[in-house]
């Protein structure tokens, strides 16, 4: 039935949902902002101390005077994530280009939804397996007072981002024309030949969009994280050696403080930084888009 | 004249064995890839073969139950909080794919709105949690509750919603809305009997794959949802609220939490969390497995209509 109140509602709805969507990340970014800034301008850190110095001490309670220097939690995150990606990287370009020029048929009907099932694995579940099998067996092999590492981190983040990695990778692979394969073929190439120099070149940007992609959930990744990397904050001794993340210090600290305090205003500023690094990654996305779209042009 | 046939001779054998190189290259790298392929199907049915059997041999009887012992009441929380979430997330997602589908114009705004799309799915759910936990709990002083947690996994799952109602708008031929339109229907009438019919069962692929991520969302409830819960199955204990396994706004701990204080709790819990795994595991693996088997078909369907 035609009438105008009704297709005024819903055109209303539809738009509200749109909006909606817009004002989310938006509102989640000034929260955060607004809490985080407590610690600047009500407890009188700077910025400097913050990123720069490596005493995490902030008292919880309304006076303030700890010390909040966040260092080692942001340099914790990166060399974790840096080793995740690192282990990843490799095995997932790999399983890409089995997918799409080894075994394309064999690849889609088997290899490709395992991969995708493995994206939905919780990460809790990695976690808990990590802490009760990967970490005992660490321990054992590399005779360490306890497995809980750096490394433990790492092969738990890399498993983890390996789906996402791969099937980006895959797709990108998968877009590369026919005819540039055909052509390298016709000349007599080996499919080494051509994988290696004329399709992964080809593939690049795309590829690198899906590196990006896991990079940005490796640094997310809180509980997985937290379980099985200890929680010494302080820089890691050597790949053995303990740390903290960014994620695992809200995950293990945030419910134990009082609300208000300065040490969980530290916390909230962490929090924030981690939606700033999310938000970078996306525009980091948008530019390498922007020039693989000039290069082909 | 056996100088010049000597060495042609000799650039003959150079290219054949450049030949035999590049082949051997070849090879060595065929066998990699198979073997890489090879490591990680065995690393996913090793793993999630693990889970399973190591939950339920360590499982006592007295763990199924529904009661303060036991897992039930965390399986009913995971079930009850993934369906409260996607009765926000899905109304939400759908109108606003199709927003995107239907309204949106090729300009400034739609591409700031998928910029905020994008952000909004990769944003850690760690943060999407203490948004949660700050604008619901804490601006309004309320104590953790499930509804709250179910609203977080809302909003992590509607990039997922909207996206695949974009994708299954575009993907329609489009004499179904050219047909619709010319019969005299308004865009809001196509869309409502002609188009959102035609995409159900792409949209019930999306659900599906949305309620499989849900179940394991675990650092989103953290400071949500509460991590333990005292639910009672007698409705004579529902006078008070807080023990009515149906009332939204009650603590409710997941099984994704209930693996996670394990991780923190002393000794003793660990067949728990192993079971708890395993349960989690079988929810997530038939979801995804479901989720891919739907959309087998809906592909082959369409491919024989072309």
């Amino acid at each position: 039935m035609y009438s105008k109140g009704k297709e005024k509602t819903w055109k209303f709805f539809v738009l509200l949902c749109g909006l909606l969507m817009i004002a989310l990340p938006i509102a989640i970014g000034i929260f955060l902002a607004v809490k985080g800034n407590a610690l600047f301008y009500q407890y009188h850190h700077t910025l400097g101390e913050f990123l720069f110095t490596t005493t995490w001490k902030l008292k919880d309670d309304l006076v303030g005077g700890g010390k909040g220097g966040a260092a080692v939690f942001i340099v914790g995150s990166l060399i974790v994530c840096g080793l995740a990606l690192l282990i990843a990287v490799p095995f997932s370009l790999a399983a890409a280009i089995f997918m799409t020029e080894i075994a394309p048929k064999w690849g889609t009907k088997i290899l490709r939804p395992a991969v995708e099932i493995f994206v939905g694995i919780p990460s809790v579940v990695y976690g808990w397996i990590g802490m009760t099998v990967l970490v005992p067996f660490l321990q054992n092999v590399f005779h360490l007072k306890t497995g809980r590492s750096v490394l433990a981190g790492g092969i738990v983040l890399a498993v983890m981002i390996f789906p996402s990695i791969t099937t980006v990778a895959a797709d990108a692979i998968r877009a590369v024309p026919v005819s540039a394969r055909m052509a390298a073929y016709g000349l007599g190439a080996t499919r080494w030949q051509v994988t290696h120099q004329i399709v992964m070149p080809a593939a690049q940007t795309s590829v690198l969009t899906g590196v990006i992609l896991g990079l940005a959930r490796a640094f997310g990744e809180a509980l997985a994280v937290a379980m099985v990397i200890g929680k010494t904050p302080a820089f890691p001794k050597g790949i053995f050696g303990q740390t903290a993340t960014m994620t695992t210090v809200i995950a293990s600290r945030m419910a134990e403080l009082m609300e208000g305090s300065e040490a969980k205003a530290g916390l909230w500023t962490i929090a924030f930084i981690l939606y700033l690094i999310s938000l970078f990654f996306i525009f980091l996305i948008h530019i390498i888009a922007a020039k693989g779209a000039k290069k082909n042009k | 004249m056996t100088e010049v046939k000597n060495e042609k001779k000799a650039r003959v054998e150079v290219s054949q064995s450049l030949i035999r190189r590049a082949r051997a290259v070849d090879n060595i790298w065929t066998v990699v890839f198979y073997l890489v392929a090879l490591f990680f199907l065995l690393l996913l049915f090793a793993f999630a073969g693990y889970v399973i059997i190591k939950g339920f041999t360590g499982a006592k009887p007295e763990m199924f139950r529904f009661d303060r012992n036991g897992v039930g009441n965390y399986f009913f929380n995971t079930v009850y909080l993934v369906f409260l979430s996607l009765l926000i997330s899905v109304p939400i997602g759908v109108m606003g794919g199709i927003y995107m589908a239907e309204y949106a114009k090729d300009n400034a705004f739609t591409k700031f709105l998928r910029i905020a799309i994008e952000t909004l799915s990769s944003l850690p759910s760690i943060v999407v949690g203490l948004f949660g936990y700050l604008i619901f709990l804490v601006a309004t002083k309320s104590q953790p509750n499930l509804l709250v947690g179910a609203i977080c996994v809302a909003i992590l799952s509607l990039p997922l919603m909207t996206t695949t109602t974009e994708d299954a708008l575009r993907s329609l031929p489009p004499s179904y809305k050219l047909g619709s339109m010319g019969m005299g229907a308004t865009l809001r009438q196509t869309i409502q009997s002609v188009l959102i019919p035609a995409c159900v069962p792409r949209i019930i692929t999306g659900v599906i794959l949305a309620a499989g991520r849900g179940f394991g969302e675990a650092a989103a409830l953290l400071y949500t949802t509460g991590s333990d819960t005292n639910i009672k199955w007698n409705p004579a204990a529902w006078v008070n609220p807080s023990l009515n396994p149906f009332n939204p706004l009650r603590r409710g701990g997941t099984l994704s939490l209930k693996i996670w204080t394990s991780f923190t709790a002393s000794v003793g819990a660990e067949d728990v969390a192993n079971l708890s795994s395993a349960i989690l595991m079988i929810m997530v693996l038939s979801f995804s497995i479901l989720a891919h088997y739907l959309e087998g078909r809906i592909k082959k369907k369409m491919g024989d209509t072309k």
